[in-house]
């Protein structure tokens, strides 16, 4: 039910918002639940309607904001691992790739 | 209900103005990171058993497409054996009382055209197998007018156009609610089309699920990530702060699931529960603000029935007066269903609701994948992709294979 989709917004109009979950075909969902929206907007729509839109004022920042926040609970853990005596792992901060899975 | 666009990753023709959407999700399903992650859960597992002094260390999702990405992904086999992730209530479909279902198939015997979401289309009510009309898809065979949409706006440009008197079975979590309030609140929902509100409230319910778990406590939460994009982070700080349960809001992808559990753990052996919003991208501490304010214009919180559980308090929506106009149960005269009426409401064998509370895996039912499979659904478990029961019949969780698996130290 509560299966949440990323679209990007194609259009506005008033209480409709036509959107593209990256497949190509345009869908019009609900608006009403999210202020000023725009074109370009990086959006979840759930049952037909956009839900939230996406952090990070563009793309790269989206992406680099989540690969902080990969590493910095990394991090976290690891020192927490180190606090006890456990040996350092192998693979230790490696920069958070990407593209295989 | 909603079905994944096929192919967001890899795919010949995919648009490259969506490519930030595929860069996420390519980089959170990455096998590279996901090794890392896992080696570090593992290394941390034992940190945390001892710390808590019991073991296996559950650790709960209370949402049923987490229970998809834990479950299709196989997240389970990657765990050290400390660790055990457990489904939660996070099936609004699951839940959804069978007195609702009833009411649906009723009207649409009597010619009401009924507009469901999909998940709600093979949903059992109280009726007998093989005896009664059970759904509202066994309705529709019998003659009922019953049409599945997407969304609430379907459904009003369907009635819009051929002004036939229909209901909107209105189910779901906090997620689902302003896809209901958004139309109510603007005024756009036709005369002829009415809504019966059958929303719940998930705090509430998780509240009721730690009070079940009594034995081996539930140790971990994995808080539903969409249900926050409308309530907020905020609304899981009672977890931590009454219960004392590491609680991370978290994404729908395998790397999002690992470094909810990561953190769960880490918090457990450091012995200080935090929430944690693993989903920023998405989730804000406030929420949605404007969601809020639609739902609560034309909604107030009630106490509700929750299928197989009973009345859970302030755990429900209903409209508000002033919104009778496109209230189901005043437009029809349908009577609110009572704790002083409310009978056990799951079909005789059926263990859903100790799915639903997680006491209970989909392999304990002796139903499960015997008479009860998603094609011909017995219990509500099975219905919903959202279903821990449906779920696992799709993708293989638990059961004999697991246990060789492990007896054999592959997994």
């Amino acid at each position: 039910m509560c299966l949440g989709i990323p679209a990007e917004v194609k259009e506005v109009r008033g209480h409709v918002a036509v959107v593209d979950f990256g497949d190509g075909v345009l869908r019009e969902v609900d608006a009403g639940a999210i202020e000023d929206l725009k074109p370009g907007d990086l959006v979840i729509v759930h049952a037909g309607v956009i839900i939230e839109r996406l952090k990070g004022r563009e793309a790269e920042e989206l992406v680099r904001n989540i690969q902080e926040f990969i590493e910095e609970l990394e991090r976290r853990a690891e020192e927490l691992a180190r606090l006890y005596g456990l040996p350092e792992a192998g693979a230790g901060a490696a920069p958070v790739g990407g593209g295989e899975g | 209900m909603a079905e994944q666009p096929a192919g967001m990753g890899g795919v010949p023709g995919y648009r490259p103005e969506a490519s930030v959407l595929r860069d996420i999700e390519s980089m959170l399903r990455s096998r590279s990171l996901v090794e890392r992650i896992v080696e570090k859960i593992k290394r941390l597992a034992p940190l945390a058993a001892r710390r808590v002094g019991q073991t296996p260390i559950k650790i709960m999702d209370f949402c049923g497409t987490h229970e998809y990405t834990v479950t299709h992904y196989g997240i389970r086999s990657l765990m050290p054996p400390e660790v055990e992730i457990v489904a939660g209530p996070g099936c609004p479909v699951c839940i959804t009382p069978a007195y609702y279902v009833d009411v649906m198939i009723k009207l649409s015997l009597e010619g009401v055209r009924v507009y469901t979401y999909g998940d709600a289309y093979k949903l059992p009510g109280s009726g007998r197998r093989g005896r009664d009309i059970r759904s509202l898809e066994e309705a529709r065979a019998a003659g009922g007018d019953v049409v599945v949409v997407y969304s609430v706006l379907d459904a009003i440009k369907m009635a819009r156009e051929d002004d036939k008197p229909g209901v909107f079975f209105a189910v779901g979590f906090e997620t689902t609610a302003p896809a209901t309030a958004s139309p109510v609140v603007a005024g756009i929902v036709p005369k002829n089309l009415a809504i019966l509100n059958v929303h719940r409230l998930t705090p509430p319910i998780m509240r009721y699920t730690f009070e079940t778990h009594r034995d081996n406590p539930i140790r971990g939460v994995i808080a539903p990530g969409h249900v926050s994009t409308i309530v907020g982070a905020k609304a899981w700080r009672f977890v931590v702060e009454e219960y004392g349960i590491p609680t991370v809001v978290a994404g729908f992808e395998p790397v999002d699931v690992l470094l909810a559990i990561l953190e769960i753990l880490r918090q457990l052996a450091e012995g200080k529960p935090r929430l944690v919003n693993e989903y920023s991208r998405a989730v804000t501490w406030e929420g949605n603000v404007k969601a809020q304010r639609m739902i609560e214009e034309c909604c107030e919180v009630v106490d509700a029935a929750w299928r197989g559980i009973g009345f859970v308090p302030r755990s429900g929506l209903a409209f508000r007066d002033k919104y009778r106009e496109v209230d189901a149960l005043h437009q029809y005269g349908i009577k609110e269903l009572t704790p002083e009426e409310w009978r056990y409401d799951l079909p005789p064998g059926c263990r859903c609701a100790e799915v639903t509370l997680g006491i209970a895996k989909p392999t304990d039912c002796p139903l499960f994948m015997k008479t009860c499979t998603p094609g011909t659904p017995y219990g509500p478990c099975m219905v919903s992709s959202e279903g821990a029961c449906a779920v696992w019949a799709r993708f293989g969780g638990g059961g004999l294979a697991e246990e060789i698996a492990r007896s054999l130290g592959i997994m």
